[in-house]
């Protein structure tokens, strides 16, 4: 990972063994985010994580591995999910991107929380809630995929690229579920917390 | 508890929580420690050793410090004092001294402009090696002549412990039957999605800050001020919201002593985060253990002694290793009576990432065994699994052999709750060849009754304020690693003075703005902060009802704080709003503050060496039944369903300790089936697979359905009885599939993971030994598929 304060107009690349490193110039890339335009300059190697996370400041997708194999770091590009991790962010330009700050955006989401996060909060779906982001971006593409209330072996099939270390996954299919069944209005309210 | 004239009302207790902060974590506001930015803010990158074992003969940081953007570079010898977790065994240094002990050891630490420059100057850096040979066998360690640890008292031995409880001898002897086993558990991972990182700056004032996604905040506290030679209070750990833990951020690691001498040297604030592979070889988790076990059994499953025999492999350190080695034998007491007992536990260092603690620490790998010789006595005794264990249960308010007192006890409600949410007696007699149910059952501690260091000081301790608008802050040294500790204090607290939990505000895991807490290991928060907070509850409870009663002019037993209110429970029509009552008792009182304490029982351990570690003040219990489908063609064994029952006392937010049994019981199948953390001694002692992709951590797809039945059996040392939750239904996980498997094919896999390699060549095993009339055919009649064609054949 790169991350730090820009040097002005340049970054060090990584250097092959023994040479000195050699200084890039960093592209400017113009990125659509959540619905608004983002203008930010970047090494020409960073990939979209490290742009959203150390340019933008947009913190909620998280790197767990940097290589394609947690999912916490997924995002929607053009409403699929997609994993930052493994997106050079000059191949997202004139793309539109989605993260999980843009889900209280949504026209579902009720003052800023859509109902996906509010399943997960009334489910305890997130314990140390590094990997969530993550999942509510494939879950809510499978949402709008499905169009309907989901089954339990959906979410399941949609979310096998994302880990979860704390729940072993029950809680967070419960929630998916419910919150499909929210959005479908097929049931009636589920029982309430009393946290509030 | 409240005051005896009150009635219990459960406003709170028990029920299902939006937990405090689990929105923000959602809405991807929340800051973890590497969403930290600071003015200036340089990145470290730790050179690591490519050798096992050798000697570090010279090292030339020259041509790494003169590059542009390199601020500077540190090595071993400027961070020479020895440390370790357990104050009697110092065995550890933050970047290898003279000399590394296992492959990815930290040898030198950079700090430059950013990450690039960091790791172009960490392969700038030169380092002159001699190789030693390398030990990857605890017992080849052991027997070995070249000294691992530098600072290990003797040979390659870390610590052995030998402990007998009655006459074993005779207890074998005695026997109808006696059952004996090699098991093998090669060793896991903890595997939180969060790596971990650390950030330090020293404040204009001098102060040295650290953030770090650690789980004890005050030992790293403690290690810092030790190895940087300075007073603890010039400075000031900070636990950020943490991305999981599971035992794996429970001591220092060498990124946080790093940072925090790069930032006192560059005068810049500095950060480390480890790649995923650094945090395959930082490591600390499940210890590998060889086990052989000897149990003897009455003819009515009885058992009459208990011989167990350990090998553990340490790695480089020593980390939590002594604990680790009384653990594997101090917790197996219960829930089953033991009439004698002896474990001989001998951990070894060897060229390994240093095992430690992981959820369950110590006690998931002779549970595993012991848990597979139960059900081997029950299968020999034709006595049903189930009712073995039963004949065998402890019962509550006993002792243990190894003279542990035990309180409360759920156990038999646990089995019979499995064994009803299963089906167990119908379904098992009539699963075909393939399919089988096992059960298993286990004990731990919530909280240990001795700390880390000795002190008398309490265990834990908590303020808590109540504010005019009809608030309450909660302050406590207490590290929320994900599991929901936040949320139990104001649980507590909002029960006790009748809030919400959306008027409380937790400030947790700060050093300069907490009192002490030691931490999240060993189960110990829900019982010990917990009764730290009800204290401090309870005190401000007193004084707001107090103040009521005297405007009211009746009892104070008559005044009740619920909804938001304070009430009077003989004329409920009579009430005034929360904030009201808390002004009231401020003009009484002065401004409302209190603080609470907890420490723990002392006369509830064995009178002897070794006799407290181990010794806690309440105990759980949990069952599991594990169903599987194994396919006889290819050895892949499904986990279908595991049913968890857990005896946690009292739930105080039920999703809450539903989410740790399902999590639990999770980790356990991922270490039964799939998790493999080792070393090759075949190249070199590298990790195996030190990724996400290689560590086979269970999908979704992957993971059984989980069934969590909360069990209550109140114990009188817990915060309204409630014990741990987090631990102890991890550990029956493992056994109970290893016995499914047998249920379900008639073999026995003794040694983990249950690979589908393992699991065939058990199954072609026993086929050659049945169709040698040797072994009956297994589940004859039921579904096998090839059964008539071979007997004719």
């Amino acid at each position: 990972m790169h991350h730090g304060l820009p040097a002005p107009g340049l970054c060090l690349a990584k250097r092959e063994g023994g040479r000195e490193p050699t200084r890039m110039v960093e592209a400017l890339l113009s990125l659509r985010i959540n619905g608004e335009p983002a203008h930010v300059a970047a090494p020409a190697h960073w990939t979209l994580l490290e742009v959203l996370r150390y340019r933008l400041d947009l913190i909620g997708s998280k790197q767990g591995c940097d290589k394609g194999d947690c999912g916490a770091c997924t995002v929607q590009i053009d409403g699929e999910p997609v994993l930052a991790c493994l997106t050079l962010a000059a191949a997202a330009q004139s793309r539109d991107i989605r993260t999980v700050e843009g889900l209280g955006w949504a026209p579902e989401a009720v003052e800023g929380c859509h109902p996906l996060q509010d399943a997960f909060d009334r489910w305890d779906a997130a314990q140390c809630g590094f990997c969530t982001p993550g999942i509510l971006m494939s879950a809510e593409a499978l949402l709008r995929k499905v169009g309907g209330v989901v089954t339990r072996e959906q979410v399941r099939e949609a979310l096998a690229g994302n880990l979860c270390r704390c729940t072993g996954y029950t809680k967070i299919i419960d929630a998916v579920v419910d919150a499909s069944e929210q959005l479908h209005a097929e049931r009636e309210q589920p029982e309430q917390s009393t946290g509030t | 508890m409240t005051d005896q004239a009150e009635p219990e009302v459960e406003w709170q207790l028990g029920k299902s929580h939006r937990k405090v902060d689990a929105m923000e974590r959602m809405r991807g506001v929340t800051r973890y420690t590497d969403d930290i930015k600071l003015p200036g803010m340089l990145h470290c990158k730790i050179l690591r050793s490519p050798h096992p074992h050798a000697k570090i003969l010279r090292i030339d940081t020259s041509r790494a410090e003169a590059m542009d953007g390199v601020h500077a570079v540190i090595t071993g010898e400027d961070l020479s004092t020895p440390y370790g977790i357990i104050p009697w065994t110092p065995d550890e240094t933050a970047l290898a001294v003279a000399k590394v002990c296992f492959v990815g050891d930290g040898v030198a630490a950079v700090a430059a402009v950013d990450e690039d420059t960091a790791n172009a100057a960490c392969e700038a850096i030169e380092v002159l090696y001699e190789p030693l040979p390398a030990y990857y066998d605890p017992e080849a360690a052991l027997a070995g002549e070249h000294k691992i640890n530098p600072y290990a008292k003797r040979g390659n031995l870390s610590k052995k412990v030998v402990l007998e409880f009655g006459d074993v001898d005779k207890g074998l002897a005695e026997a109808d039957v006696v059952v004996a086993g090699d098991y093998y558990f090669e060793g896991t991972t903890h595997g939180a999605i969060e790596p971990h990182c650390a950030v330090a700056m020293v404040e204009p004032k001098g102060t040295l800050t650290v953030w770090s996604a650690t789980q004890v905040s005050h030992y790293l506290h403690r290690e810092l001020a030790k190895v940087l030679g300075r007073s603890a209070a010039t400075i000031r750990v900070i636990q950020p919201p943490l991305g999981g833990a599971f035992g794996g951020k429970s001591e220092p690691f060498d990124l946080e002593f790093c940072v925090a001498l790069l930032a006192i040297r560059t005068k810049r604030p500095v950060k480390c985060l480890y790649t995923r592979e650094e945090v395959f070889y930082s490591h600390r988790g499940r210890h590998p253990m060889r086990m052989r076990y000897e149990t003897g059994f009455r003819r009515d499953g009885t058992i009459t002694g208990v011989s167990a025999k350990t090998f553990i492999d340490g790695g480089a350190y020593s980390s939590f290793g002594l604990v680790t080695t009384y653990y594997s034998g101090q917790l197996l007491c219960a829930p089953y009576e033991f009439p004698a007992y002896r474990f001989h536990s001998t951990r070894a260092y060897t060229n390994k990432p240093a095992c430690g603690p992981k959820r369950g620490h110590g006690s998931v790998q002779p549970r595993f065994a012991i848990e597979v010789q139960l059900d081997k006595a029950a299968v020999e005794l034709g006595i049903d699994p189930i009712e073995l264990r039963r004949r065998n249960d402890i019962g509550p308010e006993g002792v243990t052999v190894n003279e542990f007192k035990i309180g409360s006890n759920g156990f038999l409600e646990c089995l019979a709750r499995v064994e009803a949410a299963s089906d167990w007696t119908r379904r098992r007699a009539e699963l075909p060849y393939g399919r089988g149910l096992g059960v298993a059952g286990s004990t731990y501690i919530s909280g240990t009754n001795y700390p880390i260091y000795p002190n008398e000081m309490p265990q834990a301790a908590v303020q808590v304020c109540l504010d005019r608008s009809g608030r309450a802050r909660v302050f406590s040294g207490a590290n929320d690693i994900g599991q929901g500790s936040n949320t139990m204090l104001a649980v507590i607290v909002a029960q006790e003075l009748g809030l919400a939990l959306d008027d409380i505000r937790v400030l947790s895991a700060d050093t300069d703005l907490c009192p002490v807490d030691l931490g999240a290991y060993s189960s110990r928060i829900t019982l010990m902060v917990g009764n730290a907070c009800l204290d401090a509850a309870q005190k401000l409870r007193r004084k707001v009802r107090a103040a009521v009663a005297k405007r009211w002019e009746i009892p104070s037993r008559r005044v009740t704080l619920i909804e938001r209110r304070a009430m009077d429970l003989e004329d409920p029509s009579r009430s005034v709003p929360i904030a009201e009552a808390f002004n009231w008792a401020e003009a009484d009182n002065g401004l409302l503050g209190e603080v609470g304490n907890y420490n723990t029982p002392k006369d509830r351990h064995g009178d002897y060496r070794g006799g407290t570690i181990g010794a806690s003040p309440a105990y759980s219990f949990t069952a599991h039944v594990a169903e599987v489908e194994v396919d006889p063609d290819t050895g892949v064994v499904e986990v279908k369903h595991i049913w968890v029952a857990h005896d946690c006392g009292k739930a105080l937010s039920r999703r809450i300790v539903e989410g740790q049994m399902e999590g639990s019981a999770y980790m356990g199948f991922g270490e039964a089936l799939m998790e493999r953390h080792d070393v090759d001694p075949g190249h070199n002692g590298v990790h195996i697979g030190p990724s996400l992709l290689d560590y086979r951590m269970p999908t979704f797809l992957d993971t059984p359905e989980l069934h969590a039945l909360i069990v209550e059996a109140p114990d009188a040392q817990g915060p309204y009885g409630a014990k741990e939750a987090g631990e102890g239904p991890l550990h029956p996980s493992i056994p109970a599939i290893a016995n499914a498997i047998y249920d379900a094919v008639g073999v026995r896999l003794d040694a983990l993971p249950f690979t589908p390699p393992k699991v065939l060549a058990a199954i072609e095993a026993r086929r050659l030994r049945e169709d040698a009339d040797e072994l009956p055919i297994f589940k004859a009649g039921r579904g096998r598929p090839d059964q008539s064609d071979r007997r004719s054949a």
